[in-house]
């Protein structure tokens, strides 16, 4: 006798609606055989049985909502060990685990639907930081997020959509705007992120492509190279690797080899970093790398707004631009504003929570962790200011010295490793502008210096924590 | 006999313009190997289905993360593989490798705990469902990048070349890894050195939800080494006497230094592509007439029962052996302790001795 267990489609579905029996008291099944579907709010599956058996008796009736995953739904007679598998999922559902995310944070949350053109304080007074090491592509100064127009609606919109909405305004406004990737038209992207833009302008300008990133990379490039504008997506950017070539030999250094004649205005996204359980070879924060690169912008948006503001302005803008989103954060919801032409300043950060104790710098999805610090820290009187850095390169580190002269600490958190980082970036460049500011030696959060592992207590102990951040920041404050 | 291939599933033109026919095996071939040889394919595939079934419900339960890619419907084709492997030949695949792992030989427990991330799985609950190998079992993995392993298995043979030992490297990928570009410069490489290696292309008609001629402008893989000389046949995937007998002549070609040899294993998988796939670009009716028509386990059921080589009553028993080994390997993978968190550290480098 066993017990049939209400199954789960993914790690973080903890309950759902047990829809329809296929099966009745007394039937026979066997293996294989659909006993019955389950929904969630995003997807209908099928109950499979794994062993065979008789129905013994219903424990939970058809159309029951909310029932808790793992609570016994049927009870089988017969084989021992006979139960029942969820797969055969049809709807809805992300074809990676898309781990729920953390909430926004709450201080995120009103920063976002407060007024999005909040600049660091005095940051135009203040002359730009000497010793720009790179060529600085706009003066940091005259950027600025536009004003809202008085009477601008908000509206709450999960960063998937503002994405998509991203490239669907886009490609009415320009039409040598395309996309191209793996499955993302008839399958709707393997996240979704390009839902219905096939169905709106076609399989021209959506384009499926085989599993060659190399190849269509280098198509991408090319037909940027004679003036096109592709966004080609990566499936994750750990598949990117497969074309890093054409990204940086091909598309971020012809402008420089051509003398500036060729152009290429190609955006290359999809979602960066660790997501859920994935183990070592899809686990992994390319910030650093693509950073490092002249003739590339890098850009890692943190909410709905931004990622919107920000993709709008890689497609518009002439040179490659390499576009990091976070799988964890394609649910997340936050306010976006709503018909008016949104395009944020690449190379701007952002003052996301204002402090005079310490300065917390990251990018994506940490600045979500670095706001939850903040929390902690202010329960125990440390006040921390935290600046998204939104563009990695060209980095607005004007931002972060001007927050560090203020603050006289640094906590810098980013998903990648730690050597050669983001992190090492800001820290060195916050030396040699601000070094008679520093009351204590900059501190890195980082992943820790191996590939990441699969199992779920040694994963979580390699990715940063909220409690990782706060120990940084007391230490750096003495506490 | 000749099962005709049918459905979205067998595309193949028979007979078509390049006058090819698919191996097959079966009938009254004397190929059809004894009893004993049927009995413990039929076990095999069973073992590898039911532990596929009790992974999915593992990962239903939460207790599997990330990814999980089953083998369902594709059991012939490791288990006839194996059976045609001499002792020290080497295995490569992807990510969808439970099934070569249990076909390798290697326990089910181990292989198991390491979808749920214990210390006793095979690489130690360090590499997950994507990323397992074992050098016991001359198994190296378990490649989450699609197309990796096919540079990677020929590099295998070109150790077994340079140390002459008649080894015999079994490389195989998906028809979406077939588009791949480094496969095509391993390609060229293998034949040009003559490199032992068996190319296994498992055609199982779909890459996630792109089916193989949205991605393919030659959909016959088998034919995908002719600029480079290599031979290639078309194998019925779902036949496990024909998938041995083509991967006896295929290592036999390799092994005698004759070089690669391609296998495009016609076949068909039956869950979505990893556990949360819905896999609604295909009807639930192309899925259950494969699996009426051409399902590799009832295949071997009936002819068994044909041949009078085994009743109802002794496959009842051979089933109940399979479902208390995937139980008991259930069991050990749910109650195993996690790694010890110094475990974070180790395995970085290779520890340099004097
Ligand atoms: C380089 C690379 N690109 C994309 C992916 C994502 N991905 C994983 S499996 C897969 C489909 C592969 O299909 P196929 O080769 O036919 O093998 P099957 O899954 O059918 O066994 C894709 C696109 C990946 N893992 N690696
Ligand atoms: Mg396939």
């Amino acid at each position: 006798m066993t017990d049939v267990l209400m199954p789960a489609l993914s790690p973080t579905m903890e309950e759902g609606t047990l829809a329809k029996w296929h099966v009745k008291k007394g039937d026979k099944v066997k293996s294989g055989d659909v006993i019955a579907e389950i929904e969630t709010d995003k997807a209908t599956m099928e109950v499979e049985a794994v062993d065979e058996g008789t129905v013994e008796e219903i424990l939970v009736p058809e159309g029951t909502e909310e029932v808790k995953v793992n609570t016994p739904i049927a009870r089988l007679s017969g084989e021992d060990g006979a139960s029942a598998s969820p797969p055969a999922a049809k709807a809805e559902a992300e074809p990676a685990p898309e781990a729920k995310a953390e909430s926004p944070a709450p201080a995120s949350r009103a920063e976002a639907s407060g007024d999005p053109e909040r600049k660091p304080p005095e940051a135009d007074a203040k002359p730009k930081p000497e010793g720009e090491g790179t060529a600085p592509i706009a003066p940091v100064q005259a950027l600025k997020d536009p004003d809202l127009p008085e009477g601008t609606k908000l509206v709450k919109m999960t960063v998937r959509d503002a994405l998509r909405d991203a490239m669907a305004e886009e490609m009415r406004r320009d039409k040598d705007v395309f996309l191209m990737g793996e499955e993302v038209a008839q399958y709707q992207g393997a996240y979704k992120v390009s839902r219905e833009l096939l169905q709106e302008f076609g399989d021209k300008r959506v384009v499926d492509t085989p599993i060659t990133e190399y190849g269509f990379a280098g198509l991408g490039v090319g037909a940027a190279m004679a003036g096109l504008k592709p966004i080609v997506e990566f499936m994750t950017f750990n598949f990117a690797m497969q074309a890093i070539d054409h990204i940086i030999n091909s598309a971020a250094k012809t402008l420089y080899m051509s003398g500036g004649q060729i152009k290429t205005s190609i955006v290359f996204r999809g979602p960066n970093g660790a997501a859920a359980r994935v183990g070592a070879q899809h686990s992994q924060d390319y910030a650093g790398w693509y950073g490092h690169v002249p003739g590339l912008k890098v850009i890692a948006p943190y909410d709905a707004a931004d990622a919107k503001g920000l993709l709008k302005a890689a497609i518009r803008d002439p040179n490659p631009v390499v576009f990091l989103e976070n799988e964890m954060m394609y649910g997340l919801e936050s306010d976006v504003p709503e018909g008016i032409d949104w395009v944020l300043p690449i190379g701007k950060a952002k003052v996301r929570r204002e402090g005079t104790g310490v300065t917390l710098v990251a990018y994506s999805r940490m600045v979500g962790f670095c706001l939850q610090a903040a929390e902690k820290l202010a329960e125990e009187g440390i006040d921390a200011e935290v600046i998204d850095l939104r563009t990695i390169r060209p980095m607005d580190i004007g931002t972060v010295v001007e927050s560090v002269k203020k603050t006289n600490r640094l906590v810098t958190v980013e998903e990648g490793w730690g050597p050669m980082g983001v992190g090492a970036e800001v820290a060195a460049r916050v030396v040699e502008l601000a070094f008679d500011y520093l009351d204590a030696p900059p501190a890195r959060v980082h992943q820790e210096d191996v590939p990441l592992p699969y199992a779920a207590n040694l994963e979580a102990l390699s990715l940063p924590s909220v409690d990782k951040i706060v120990t940084a920041a007391k230490a750096v404050s003495y506490k | 006999m000749a099962r005709e291939q049918t459905g979205a599933a067998g595309r193949r033109k028979a007979n078509g313009a390049d006058n090819h026919k698919p191996f097959r095996a079966g009938g009254d071939d004397p190929k059809d190997g004894g009893k004993a040889e049927l009995l413990k394919h039929y076990r095999d595939m069973l073992l590898i289905r039911r532990f596929e079934e009790r992974a999915g419900q593992l990962y239903g339960m939460g207790l599997i993360g990330g990814f999980c890619h089953l083998y369902i419907g594709q059991e012939a084709i490791a288990v006839g593989v194996q059976a045609a492997q001499k002792p020290g030949d080497q295995v490569i695949t992807g990510y969808r490798e439970h099934g070569h792992m249990l076909a390798c030989g290697m326990d089910p427990k181990e292989v198991m705990a390491e979808l749920t991330g214990r210390a006793s799985g095979s690489s130690h609950g360090k590499g997950g469902s994507m990323h397992m190998f074992s050098t016991e079992a001359n198994f190296y993995g378990g490649h989450g990048i699609v197309g990796a392993q096919v540079s990677l298995g020929t590099g295998l043979a070109l150790a077994n070349r340079y140390r002459d030992d008649k080894r015999v490297a079994f490389t195989y990928f998906g028809d979406g890894a077939a588009n791949q570009g480094q496969v095509y410069e391993s390609f060229n490489m293998a034949q040009l050195w003559d490199l032992p290696v068996v190319y296994i292309i498992e055609n199982n008609q779909y890459a996630m939800g792109t089916s193989i001629d949205r991605s393919s402008s030659e959909t016959h893989l088998y034919k995908r080494g002719a600029s480079f000389r290599i031979p290639g046949e078309e194998v019925d995937g779902m036949d496990v006497l024909a998938v041995k007998a083509a991967a006896e002549k295929a290592a036999e070609h390799a092994r005698s230094g004759k070089g690669p040899y391609i296998l495009e294993m016609k076949t068909y998988r039956y869950r979505g592509h990893s556990m949360s796939d819905p896999a609604k670009y295909r009807t639930r009716d192309e899925v259950d007439e494969v699996r009426k028509t051409r399902d590799p386990i009832d295949h071997v059921e009936e002819m068994l029962e044909k041949k009078g080589w085994a009743d109802e009553a002794m496959l009842k028993a051979l089933d109940a052996e399979v479902k208390r080994i995937v139980a008991d390997a259930a069991e050990f993978a749910r109650t195993s302790p996690e790694p010890d968190p110094k475990e974070l550290y180790t395995d970085v480098y290779t520890e340099v001795t004097a």
